[in-house]
C-alpha cells in the first residue's frame, strides 16, 4: 500500500514539473523544473526494480543535461521573448 | 554565480567524487560500473564548471589533461584485452579469475555480502571505462563553456 501512493506521488511529480517546464517563463527556472523531471524519472526507475538505469539517468539527466542548459542560458538570455 | 552557489559546490565537489569512484570500483558486484560512476563524477566536474567561470577553473580542469585522461582511459580498456593475447589465449579472455593474483580470488559459495577480490580483469574494465568517461564528458562541458563570451558570466 505504501509502496503505491510513493507511486501515484512520484507520478503526479512527473506531469507537474512537465507542466511547469512549459508554464515557467524564466529559463532558469524552466531548466531546474527539467532537473526535476529528470530526477523523479530516475526515482521511478528506482521503484520498478532497475537501480542500474536510474543511476545513470541520476547522472546524465538530472545532472549534465541541467548543466548544459545553465551554461546556454548564461551565453544568451534569462527570459523568453516574443510569443504570447 | 553567487557566492553561495560558489561554497556549496566546493563542499560537494570531493563527496561526489568519491561517490563516483566508489560506483567504479563496486562495478562488478553491485549496480553500476564504469560509465555510471564516470557519469557521476562527471557531474562533479560539470558543477564546479557552472559555478565558476572559464577563467577561474584554468588550474583545476585543463582541456589537454582531460583529453590525455580520456586517451588513457581507452588505452587502457584495449591494452588490458590484448595482454590475452600476448599470453596465448583469446582476445578479451579473463586471464585473472581465479588466479589467485588481483582480484583473482574465486567467487566464494553460497549467499554472502559479496566480495571485492573477485572478478577477474573486470574491475579494471570497470576502472578503464570509469576514467575514460569521466575526461569525455567532462570536456564537452568544458568546451561548451569556454565558447561563452567574457561579459556573457
Amino acid at each position: 500500500m505504501i509502496e503505491l501512493i510513493g507511486h501515484v506521488l512520484v507520478l503526479i511529480g512527473l506531469v507537474v514539473s512537465a507542466v511547469l517546464v512549459f508554464w515557467f517563463k524564466d529559463l532558469l527556472a524552466a531548466a531546474l523544473a527539467a532537473g526535476l523531471f529528470s530526477f523523479l524519472i530516475s526515482l521511478e526507475f528506482y521503484i520498478l526494480q532497475a537501480p542500474d538505469v536510474a543511476i545513470s539517468q541520476a547522472a546524465i539527466g538530472a545532472g549534465l543535461t541541467t548543466a548544459i542548459f545553465i551554461i546556454g542560458i548564461r551565453a544568451t538570455g534569462r527570459y523568453e521573448e516574443g510569443g504570447s | 554565480m553567487s557566492k553561495i552557489v560558489r561554497f556549496c559546490a566546493d563542499m560537494l565537489y570531493p563527496a561526489i567524487v568519491i561517490f563516483g569512484l566508489y560506483v567504479i570500483m563496486h562495478g562488478h558486484i553491485t549496480p553500476g560500473g564504469g560509465f555510471q560512476g564516470g557519469a557521476v563524477v562527471a557531474t562533479a566536474a560539470a558543477l564546479i564548471i557552472v559555478a565558476y567561470s572559464y577563467e577561474e577553473i584554468q588550474g583545476m580542469l585543463s582541456k589537454f589533461l582531460l583529453q590525455i585522461q580520456e586517451s588513457a582511459g581507452l588505452v587502457m580498456f584495449a591494452g588490458v584485452a590484448l595482454i590475452a593475447i600476448g599470453l596465448g589465449t583469446t582476445f578479451f579472455y579473463n586471464y585473472l579469475a581465479n588466479s589467485g593474483l588481483l582480484f583473482g580470488m574465486s567467487v566464494p559459495f553460497g549467499p554472502n555480502p559479496g566480495e571485492l577480490n573477485t572478478g577477474g580483469f573486470l574491475p579494471l574494465m570497470n576502472i578503464a571505462v570509469g576514467i575514460e568517461v569521466w575526461g569525455g564528458l567532462a570536456i564537452v562541458i568544458l568546451y561548451l563553456l569556454s565558447g561563452i563570451p567574457k561579459e556573457g558570466t
